[in-house]
Formats: structure tokens, C-alpha cells, sequence
């Protein structure tokens, strides 16, 4: 029983960073690569990738070391620790996908910046054993990739009404997802810098309109359940008189 | 060379290749501080700082070590250790200069090191071969002032942000748009007017 209670914990914490705290919709954290590199849905599928094995190894070698770190050079030694992660992943992307290393460009060395590898680090792998925190940062950095992917989607789709794949990865095979064949009606305004920012914020706006809903209707429903309950000693009380003053 | 290499590049990167509308960089401390405009202005005052420095930085490590070393592939652990250890420097004087200051940029500051606009901004003026089209000292020059336009760039865009956010707190927005989506749109807004400063240089 005990271990189950402990299984279940470890499941919240790779599956919290997908949805209920999404480094992107929810805490707005490595926005910069969510604008700049999701102009198609690849590219962003690409840097979700990438994103994922820096976090995990980075949250891996943190865990490790965080006993042997002093409080004060945490940043940098931290930083030291993320950017060795990344140029693997320079070199790697270099070598594995040209294509994507040229159309990610000055992005792959920024990952060092993200601020949701950093804050990952500190908030999270400086306090936890290395099992939970790699799981945490799988589950945050996949969280981050199906952000993009969204984004991405939305964006290219609205541009070209076509999701293309096979361009940037190295699948073997090339095609589209959707192709609509819609050129007279594209908006290229969406593969541009200002199509990132709306298409965020309409997302960020639906995703509050439906926690508001939720929210709403939990409300309601709570509501219902007291005034049920009012109800229910009202009854109880008015049965109890009666009974008093019969007898 | 004629100055007027050094004013375009200043005017290109200050509103051509705007770093936070048009490369993207430095989005996080552009949505993050720009609610009240004097913290927006302490912000770029210190991005400023640390950007131009360390782009000069950066590109002396660049080609008087890491290039006739032939160790250019750790260039990003190199760049990010000297901003890191600038930013510390600058906190230490802001909290020493100003305490309302050093509150109100609060977790801000550390987060320079994070900050994509400085790294990016480091990054970029490598790629671009400054050095190898106007000679590695003039180049340098070139690299500094694209630097200060860039950092004055994120200045006067944070800025006139933060004078709208400022307003957008007392319009009447729909619930969920309020706070973030709304300043994204208006982000987004702002890009599509700086598209059409593309031609001026």
C-alpha cells in the first residue's frame, strides 16, 4: 500500500508538466524559443526535442550534485552544468539534421537561457533525489514540446493551410498531414514575428476561458451540494420540533 | 570606414531587427517587468549595461582565445560564464546604489543571466562576421554599436509596453483575456507596426 501511495506520487510528478502546469500556457516560462522557432509545427516539434534532453539531463546532474554546490555560486556553477548539455546538443543537431540546425539557428545555444531549464534547477532539482527529478524534468520538457507543437500547428496552418513533415527531421519519409492547397488564402502574417505573439495569446486566452468554466461550474456545483445540505438541517430540525412539541 | 556604418547598425538593430519584436529574444523580462514603467526603464537601464559590455567581452574572448585556440565550440560556456559573473557584478552595485530599485527589479536581475537578448545578442554579433568583413578591431567597434542599439532597441519597446500596459489595467477586458493574452495581442500588434519600419535603412 504504502509503495503504491509512493508510485502514484512519482506519476504526479512526471504528469503535472504536461497540462496542469504547463511551462508554457501556465507559467510562461521559455517563451522566446515558443515565438521564434514555431513557425511550422517541425520546428517546433524539433526544439521540444532538443528542450527534452537538456532538461532531463541537466535536472540528472543537478540532483546529483546538489550537495556538493555551495549556495552561492549556484547560478553559475548551474549554468556551467546546462550549457555543457547544450552543446552536445549543438554539435549532435549539427551533425544529425542540418536542415533543422541552420532553421533553429542562434536558438540551439539559447537554450542556455531558457528560463524554464533554469527555474527547473532551481526550484525543483536542488530539492529532490535524482529519480523524481528526472522525472520532472521529462515531464516538463514533454509538456514544453506539446506546447510547441501546438503553437507550431497553429501556426503554420493558419500561414499555409498545410501541415508539411519530413522537412527539418530526419524521418525517411516526406509528406503532408493536412494539405488544403489554400495558397490564395494563407496568412503569411502568422509565420511572421507578430502571428507568434497573437497566436499565444489566443491560445493562453482559450486555455483561461476554460479554467474559468471549470472553475464556474465546480462553484455551482458546490453551491447546490450547500444549499442541499441547508436544506437537508432545516428538515431535520423542523421534523425534530414537531416530534418535541407531539410529545 | 565612415561613421555611417555605425549609425546603421545602431538604427538596424534599434528598430529593424528590434531584439524582443523581431528576433524574439528577451520576451521573458519584456512581459515580466513591463507592468509599471519605472521598473521597465531600471531593466533596460541594467540590460543595457550588461549587454554592451559583454558583447564587447565576448567578442575579445571570441578571437583572442577561444579562435587561435581552436576551441570555438565552447564558445556558449564561455559567453555564459561572463555574463553570469557581470550580472553579479551589477546587482551587487544596484543594491548597493539604490535599495527601491534593487526591490523593484526583484527576481529580475539574477534572471539577466537567463536573459536571451544578452547571449543572443553576443551570439549574433559572431555569425554576422564583423570581424571578417571590417577587420577584427574595427569590427569590434561595429559589434558595440550594433550591441547599443539593440539594448537601446528593447528599451523603447519595454517602455512604450509599459506605458500601454499601464492602461490596458484600467480598460474593460473580458476575463480571460485580462493580464498576459491581452499584452500578447498588443505585442503582436506592435510587431506588425514595426514590419513597417523594414525599408528605412
Amino acid at each position: 500500500m504504502a509503495k503504491k501511495k509512493k508510485d502514484a506520487g512519482k506519476l504526479s510528478v512526471f504528469t503535472k508538466g504536461l497540462i496542469q502546469q504547463n511551462p508554457i500556457f501556465v507559467f510562461l516560462l521559455g517563451l522566446c524559443p515558443a515565438l521564434a522557432v514555431t513557425s511550422s509545427l517541425e520546428t517546433g516539434v524539433g526544439m521540444g526535442i532538443l528542450v527534452i534532453f537538456v532538461l532531463t539531463a541537466s535536472n540528472i546532474v543537478v540532483s546529483l550534485f546538489k550537495n556538493f554546490i555551495p549556495e552561492e555560486i549556484k547560478i553559475p556553477a548551474y549554468i556551467v552544468i546546462i550549457a555543457t548539455f547544450v552543446t552536445i546538443v549543438d554539435l549532435g543537431t549539427e551533425a544529425i539534421s542540418p536542415p533543422l540546425y541552420d532553421s533553429l539557428g542562434i536558438f540551439i545555444p539559447l537554450i542556455v537561457a531558457n528560463c524554464l531549464i533554469m527555474g527547473r534547477a532551481t526550484s525543483f532539482a536542488s530539492q529532490n533525489n535524482v529519480g523524481r527529478s528526472a522525472l520532472d524534468g521529462l515531464g516538463m520538457s514533454l509538456g514544453f514540446g506539446l506546447a510547441m507543437a501546438l503553437i507550431g500547428a497553429t501556426r503554420e496552418f493558419l500561414a499555409t493551410g498545410e501541415l508539411a513533415y519530413g522537412v527539418y527531421l530526419p524521418l525517411g519519409f516526406e509528406g503532408s498531414i493536412i494539405g488544403l492547397e489554400a495558397a490564395p488564402f494563407s496568412m503569411e502574417v502568422f509565420v511572421g514575428p507578430a502571428g507568434g505573439f497573437i497566436v499565444i495569446g489566443v491560445w493562453l486566452a482559450i486555455f483561461n476561458a476554460i479554467g474559468q468554466h471549470r472553475q464556474h461550474r465546480r462553484k455551482i456545483a458546490r453551491d447546490r451540494w450547500i444549499e442541499k445540505k441547508k436544506q437537508q438541517a432545516a428538515e431535520r430540525k423542523r421534523r425534530k420540533a414537531m416530534e418535541g412539541g407531539s410529545a | 570606414m565612415s561613421p555611417t556604418v555605425f549609425f546603421v547598425a545602431i538604427v538596424s538593430a534599434m528598430l529593424i531587427n528590434n531584439v524582443v519584436l523581431m528576433r524574439f529574444l528577451g520576451v521573458c523580462p519584456f512581459l515580466g517587468v513591463s507592468k509599471k514603467s519605472e521598473t521597465a526603464i531600471g531593466m533596460s537601464a541594467a540590460v543595457m549595461f550588461v549587454m554592451v559590455v559583454g558583447s564587447i567581452l565576448t567578442y575579445l574572448l571570441y578571437y583572442f582565445v577561444l579562435e587561435p585556440f581552436e576551441i570555438t565550440y565552447i564558445s556558449t560556456i564561455a559567453f555564459i560564464l561572463i555574463i553570469a559573473s557581470l550580472v553579479q557584478l551589477v546587482e551587487m552595485f544596484i543594491k548597493k546604489a539604490s535599495k527601491k530599485l534593487y526591490k523593484a527589479l526583484g527576481i529580475y536581475l539574477p534572471l539577466i543571466v537567463t536573459n536571451c537578448a544578452i547571449l543572443g545578442i553576443a551570439e549574433t554579433n559572431i555569425r554576422e562576421g564583423y570581424a571578417a568583413e571590417y577587420g577584427v578591431g574595427q569590427g569590434l567597434l561595429v559589434a558595440t554599436s550594433s550591441a547599443f542599439g539593440a539594448a537601446l532597441g528593447f528599451a523603447l519597446v519595454i517602455f512604450a509596453f509599459s506605458t500601454i500596459r499601464e492602461r490596458l489595467e484600467a480598460a474593460d477586458v473580458p476575463t480571460a483575456w485580462k493580464g498576459i493574452p491581452i499584452s500578447l495581442v498588443v505585442a503582436g500588434i506592435m510587431a506588425l507596426a514595426f514590419l513597417g519600419l523594414e525599408g528605412i535603412v
